[in-house]
């Protein structure tokens, strides 16, 4: 029974049946439905001219992909690297698959070899960007996959090491694509050189960090037997003929000398079966899996950073990078309406302050200004008093001295009537 | 297949190739495959019906296992929708099966509304994904997938024609997923009841244009069994979980004292029908569909609703970066827009109440004025009474005085007089 990995739904139950319900058959509707729609695979091989390329994908393929009229790369003259595809479709026990091979016509044949990658690491990436852009698009089609899976690289056969070439060339783009690395004609090295040429490039490979493709492991074991067993003979050390000889009365594809028949299917020989069996039979869709997964998705994850971070501080923590572009501009419309919120209301409460000591200091000056108005009302009210008082004791004092002179007034003409009288009366002498 | 037959070495043309031995790609439908297997399968079932109507004894039926259930009650307020998940097994295949429960449809007097948790809950799961499938970083290989592949329309067994919540319901679901209508409780119509009511729900559905899921028959291997079972659509069910004893066999059933009806024979209902179409036979191509045109209808509704579009005005084709640039530029600009409004509302207030406040202050300034005025005219008032009390004392004090100078020279007179 195979162990189910750990889901993030929490319930779910462990249901066993109890008689034929028929999903069984799942399987073969997909593989019913897969012929129908039939295979894409991009193969890209890339080394020095000369090292056997296109003779191995002729043998790869047992067709004529390259021929007098479709000639191979290294009999392409270039100036620069170039890039080429060319697409080709065949069909084998009703399974149809669209072969594109992209080869590199002047790879490594310069002089000065600096940056001659860099006319792969932009065709990867400008496939990238195509199918990027497919999948991005509000009407989505059918996307058809151009992405290049799988990269044979071809190590002449020095029997020392890698070249500084090589080196460089692997680590630029063991990111973008399934790097392979084979040992080209073989057939120049015994197998004891051959041995200690793999040590030596596996060696190389682990300092440098290279990452080239690795056999996942299966859950059946046997296949893991055979899988570590591959793994133990990597870099594949191959042997390509467009001939077939005759060996003991077979038919075989192999390579003529004076000294014998390096046959090419022959394990004992090289490695060709292995590579065929990995590449064609076992492994093609784990390749074009492990493109679409990681090297895509990194490419994909890598494009929609720059766009997201594009003016936003990138002091940010990693963790938003999980979102979509989308939802971050979302995040950050949300907090720039909360940021927005705090700011209106602590504008709201300056204003409201200064307002309200402005108020205040209105109101002081009202109130100053009453008291002062009552103030002088006051004083002006205890003048009038005292004018009042004044005038009253006046007017007394004015009305007693009139009266006594009244009184006087009486007196005296009584007193000089009297005396009239007096004198008339002859009295007064 | 020939050779090639274009004379110019072009890049772009497809060549034919004949191949001189066996490759061996034949085998990559079998890689594909047993990729699958190892990843495990998922299909996630919606069942809409009334309650009662025998979904979860189908499911039961269907998937011969008894699912955990409660029955529901009439009584619910709404309609809600109940996922369960399970993890099935059949030889080597693993299913994760999600089956979809709605609660409560039919239930209720006003029924309105009783689509609307349905179908947001079909695109809540599209949402999902479509979530998922923007983000930066992603894992949609194994993302676990919601999405509803196939709705199971039940309908209820009047023998009569559909009820109105069944055409409205359906018809508001038939964009956003694949549906399959079967008639219900099937033992209670007879053969040729059936025929009629099967062709008139039929009739209704296409007269109110509602799409239904139709068999796939673009695939030789399946178009002569898809295209026979299009014509038997509906799909009448029985389902029964009970086992009764039919001549030497054990099968499933349901016993009536008139007889006993047997699931999986198809000339008592069409549940092995069913059973072959929706399992067996057109799995992958309902999981294609909902991929392919009801997803991707949703994914396209959603963008343009957000505002993307395929060419810019010039008919340019887009990259998605510059999509997304522009659409961050223009959400940039829109903070800046709103912040600067914002701004601007204050600064405005604080214009008019600083004029506001201005004007109190100008006025309280005049009242000021005012009664210093008044003052000052009290204040001369009081200063004009008071001088003229004062030129009225100095006056009287005048004329006092002349008086007492006057009267200080008449005693004498009087004395003179006296004497005399």
């Amino acid at each position: 029974m195979i162990e189910r990995p750990d889901t993030a739904v929490p319930s779910i139950a462990q249901r066993n049946l109890e008689g034929y319900v028929g999903f069984a058959n799942l399987p073969n509707q997909v593989y019913r439905k897969s012929v129908k729609r039939g295979f894409e695979f991009t193969l890209m091989v890339v080394g020095e001219s000369g090292l056997g390329k296109s003779t191995l994908i002729n043998s790869l393929f047992l067709t004529d992909l390259y021929s007098k009229d479709y000639p191979g790369p290294s009999q392409r003259i270039k100036k620069t690297v170039q890039v080429e595809q060319s697409k080709v479709l065949i069909k084998e026990g009703g399974v149809q698959l669209t072969l594109t091979i992209v080869d590199t016509p002047g790879f490594g044949d310069a002089v000065d070899n600096s940056n001659c990658w860099q006319p792969v690491i932009n065709y990867i990436d400008s496939k990238f960007e195509d199918f990027l852009n497919a999948e991005s698009r509000v009407n989505r089609r059918s996307m058809p996959d151009n992405r290049v899976h799988c990269c044979l690289y071809f190590i002449a056969p020095s029997g020392h090491g890698l070249k500084p070439l090589d080196i460089e060339f692997m680590k630029r783009l063991h990111d973008k694509v399934n790097v392979i690395p084979l040992i080209a004609k073989a057939d120049t090295l015994t197998p004891e050189e051959c041995q200690l040429f793999k040590k030596q490039i596996m060696k190389e490979i682990q300092e440098h960090k290279i990452k080239i493709y690795e056999f996942p492991d299966t859950e059946d074991d046997e296949d893991n037997k055979l899988i570590r067993k591959i793994k133990e003979k990597m870099p594949l050390a191959v042997v390509g003929s467009n001939v077939v000889v005759e060996v003991n009365g077979k038919k075989v594809r192999g390579r003529q000398y004076p000294w014998g028949v390096a046959e090419v299917e022959n394990g004992e020989h090289c490695d060709f079966t292995v590579l065929r069996n990995m590449l064609i039979r076992t492994h093609m869709q784990d390749l074009k899996d492990v493109t679409n997964n990681v090297h895509y998705e990194n490419y994909r994850s890598k494009k929609l950073a720059a766009v997201t971070c594009n003016g936003v501080d990138t002091t940010k923590t990693k963790g938003q990078l999980t979102k979509s572009p989308l939802a971050q501009m979302e995040e950050e419309r949300r907090e720039h309406v909360m940021k927005m919120k705090k700011m209106e209301a602590e504008m709201e409460q300056v204003f409201e302050m200064k307002v309200k000591e402005k108020k205040q200091k209105l109101k002081d000056s009202e109130a100053e200004l009453e008291r002062r108005h009552e103030q002088m009302k006051r004083n002006l009210e205890a003048q009038y008093k005292e004018l009042e008082e004044k005038r009253r004791v006046f007017e007394d004092e004015k009305a007693n001295w009139e009266a006594q002179q009244r009184i006087l007034e009486q007196q005296k003409l009584d007193a000089s009537k009297t005396m009239e009288k007096n004198k008339k009366k002859g009295k007064i002498f | 297949m020939a050779a090639t037959d274009v004379d110019v070495f072009s890049n772009e043309e497809k060549r034919n190739l004949s191949l001189g031995g066996h490759v061996g790609f034949d085998s990559l439908p079998d890689q594909l495959v047993s990729k699958s297997v190892t990843q495990g399968f998922c299909f996630n079932i919606l069942c809409v019906g009334e309650t009662g109507i025998g979904k979860s004894t189908l499911m039961n039926t269907l998937f011969n296992t008894m699912f955990e259930n409660e029955e529901a009650s009439h009584y619910q307020n709404g309609v809600y929708l109940r996922p369960r998940t399970y993890d099935l097994q059949e030889s080597n295949v693993h299913l994760k099966l999600t089956i979809v429960d709605t609660v409560g449809f039919g239930d209720q007097i006003n029924k309105e509304d009783s689509y609307k948790p349905i179908v947001d809950y079909i695109d809540t799961q599209f949402e999902n994904y479509l979530q998922e499938e923007l983000k930066i970083k992603r894992s949609l290989f194994n993302y676990h997938d919601t999405r509803i592949h196939i709705c199971l329309y039940f309908i209820a067994p009047t023998g009569h024609s559909l009820k109105s919540l069944d055409l409205v319901t359906m018809k508001k679901l038939d964009s956003k997923v694949n549906i399959i209508p079967i008639i219900a409780k099937a033992d209670t119509i007879s053969k040729s009841e059936l025929h009629k009511f099967k062709i008139k729900i039929m009739s209704e559905l296409v007269s109110n244009g509602v799409q239904i899921y139709q068999f796939p028959t673009d695939d030789e291997a399946v178009s002569e069994i898809n295209s026979s079972m299009n014509a038997h659509l509906p799909f009448a069910v029985v389902g029964s979980v009970e086992e009764v004893k039919v001549g030497n066999k054990t099968v499933r059933a349901r016993q009536y004292p008139w007889g006993v009806v047997q699931v999986e024979n198809e000339s008592h209902c069409d549940f092995v029908k069913l059973r072959e179409m929706l399992i067996r036979v057109n799995m992958e191509d309902l999981r294609e569909q909902t991929h392919a045109r009801h997803y991707e209808l949703y994914r396209r509704c959603k963008l343009e609703e957000m505002g993307f579009k395929d060419t810019d005005p010039d008919s340019q084709p887009f990259s998605l970066q510059e999509t997304y640039e522009a659409k961050r530029k223009e959400f940039l600009g829109d903070l800046q827009r709103k912040e600067e409004e914002m701004r601007q509302m204050f600064v405005n207030k604080v214009k008019e109440t600083e004029a506001e406040l201005k004007e109190r202050e100008r006025e309280l300034h005049e009242k000021f004025e005012q009664l210093k005025r008044m003052h000052q005219d009290e204040k001369r008032k009081v200063e004009e009474k008071r001088k003229e009390l004062e030129d009225e004392m100095n006056a009287f004090n005048r004329k006092k005085l002349a008086v007492e100078t006057l009267s200080l020279n008449q005693p004498l007179k009087k004395d003179k007089d006296k004497k005399n």
